[in-house]
């Protein structure tokens, strides 16, 4: 098997990977991007609606703008993208197994950096296997990025910024949202994007959940039902909507599986999708050497993702002498100074709590391991 | 229960406490924005936009926007601008009967002057007809095409928007 050495390697092309690629490469290191994906950008190029944020963040700029923006930098650089490239395996060493171009390789790397995102959670209920039923995400992804229609009458099941964006996109590419159903008694995303969704006619219906698929073949027709206060359908409240397509978006859980095979630490927090790898400010995990950033660390999104990016790209970078110490404290101030930003509000803070545990869990168990 | 984050809809009381909302005695006239952002979010495109001064956030990027009706000229550079599609511009002014309202719209196709279209309610309820006076598309927006429509005067704090119109229709095959 042959095996390549170089500074740093990062598993995952998205947000997060790209940001730290770049960091890194800029302070001097030798860096390969790896993605399983025929394209870079994660799930930038999907992002077709406006990004929130402060100016720092390019707010008010299309993702998939911002997208060819940070690819063409990182492409400038001189960073090395191995596409198409499926890594399988991680070993305690941290040496990554990758099938590239046919060819089963070892990449043996000073660093390495985990930005592998998150996936869609799936929620069963009778018919759920049915051709039809979808979750959000790859319904974006078919819509924004192969413009293909999954469907023509729709209904979404979460009403969280993923529930409510995808929504507004389906109709743009053409198709008719006819209830977005929430269990929850509240909203789940920004006020704002559920306004959009409800100009265009559409209701938003909380305290509801999708009780059965019917059809034949494919989904024909969605039965939803009001449910009570510990979320249990309540009978006699059914209502059948005439639709071919059910979107679910309820929620994404971190891709975590190389850094379990590594033998990285977890801590359980339900705020970030479930299991999160420990680690500390920097973003370096329980294994020396081995980094995460972006969604992988816990479900966030998009500017968190690239701003948590930069930290470990810095911090790799550093760690390797490539920066001096004054000169990374002076990056990571301004970058964790951006994330707080990120991480306030009364959408922000629940995230801000979630991530002061992680650190501080992780904190408890080095200072255990001292001992 | 009402209110944005129950229905998607702003309350009655959740506007009139939006210090991004202008005055009536501003909106009488003439054009003014808007702001009907609610919800403390970390976002602050609108006041970086305005070359006036006029819309105040501050370094608390979750700060409410503020709107000074003095120095708004209704230029609507921020209509385009705010990712949220929460602003418009108002006209009260427009005419004896008619106000203008200005909005966002992001669906294809879109209407062109003089057309007649169906004017919606911050729930998406058709309450009146609206004309179209103008639909700007520039390059400064980004993809966004604001849309100048006038209604009844009598509507014009209700009407946010416009029905979608009917797109080509797109066979199985």
């Amino acid at each position: 098997m042959r095996k390549i050495t170089t500074d740093i390697a990062i598993v995952g092309a998205g947000s997060a990977g790209l940001c730290a690629a770049y960091q890194a490469r800029s302070a001097g290191a030798e860096v390969l991007v790896i993605d399983e994906n025929h394209r870079p950008g994660g799930q930038l190029f999907k992002q077709l609606h406006k990004f929130f944020g402060s100016s720092a963040h390019r707010a008010g700029t299309r993702g998939y703008v911002i997208g060819r923006e940070l690819l063409e930098r990182v492409e400038k650089s001189g960073v090395t993208v191995w596409l198409d490239s499926v890594v399988y395996g991680m070993e305690k060493d941290r040496s990554i197994g990758v099938i590239h171009d046919g060819e089963n390789i070892v990449v043996d790397a000073k660093k390495v950096i985990v930005a592998t995102g998150a996936k869609e959670n799936y929620m069963a209920f009778p018919g759920s296997t049915l051709p039809g039923v979808m979750g959000a995400g790859a319904a974006q992804t078919m819509v924004n990025i192969n413009r293909v229609l999954p469907g023509k009458r729709i209904v979404m099941l979460g009403s969280g910024n993923v529930g409510l964006i995808v929504s507004y996109q389906l109709m743009q590419a053409g198709a008719d949202v006819l209830a977005i159903v929430e269990a929850a008694p509240k909203i789940g995303g920004y006020g704002v994007h559920a306004g959009k969704i409800r100009r265009a006619g559409v209701p938003i219906l909380v305290g509801h959940t999708i009780t059965r698929a019917i059809g034949e073949k494919e989904v024909e027709k969605v039965e939803i039902a009001e449910v009570d206060d510990h979320f249990r359908p309540i009978p006699g409240t059914e209502q059948i909507i005439e639709a071919d397509t059910i979107c679910l978006a309820v929620g994404l859980n971190p891709m975590t599986e190389l850094l379990w095979m590594a033998g990285c630490r977890f801590c359980f927090i339900p705020a970030f999708g479930g299991h999160v790898p420990m680690h500390d400010a920097n973003m370096e995990t329980t294994v020396q050497g081995l980094y995460v950033a972006g969604d992988v660390t816990g479900v966030e999104e998009a500017s968190s993702a690239m701003e948590e990016g930069n930290l470990a790209g810095v911090s790799a970078a550093a760690s390797l002498g490539l920066l001096t110490f004054e000169a990374a404290e002076e990056r990571r101030k301004e970058i964790l100074g951006r994330l707080d930003t990120l991480r306030s509000g009364m959408f922000g803070e629940r995230r801000r709590t979630a991530k002061e545990k992680q650190l501080a869990e992780t904190a408890a168990y080095e200072a255990g391991r001292r001992e | 229960m009402e209110g944005i984050i129950y229905t998607g809809v702003p309350s009655k009381e959740e506007l009139a406490a939006a210090p991004g909302v202008p005055s009536r005695e501003r909106m009488e006239k003439g054009r003014v924005a808007c702001i009907e952002c609610v919800q403390e979010i970390p976002c602050n495109p609108c006041e970086s936009i305005c070359k006036f001064g006029a819309i105040t956030i501050g370094s608390q990027i979750t700060n409410l926007p503020h709107l000074d009706g003095e120095k708004c000229t209704g230029c609507g550079l921020c209509v385009a601008n705010c990712p949220g599609l929460a602003i418009t511009v108002i006209n009260r002014a427009f005419s004896s009967d008619e106000a203008t309202v200005d909005f966002p719209f992001e669906y294809i196709p879109l209407p062109e002057a003089g057309d007649t279209v169906d004017a919606v309610n911050r729930a998406g309820e058709v309450v009146c007809q609206g004309r179209i006076v103008r639909v700007t598309k520039i390059p400064a927006y980004a993809g966004t095409a604001v849309i100048s429509m006038a209604v009844p005067k009598e509507f014009c704090d209700e009407v946010r928007s416009m029905k979608r119109l009917p797109g080509e229709d797109i066979d199985e095959e």
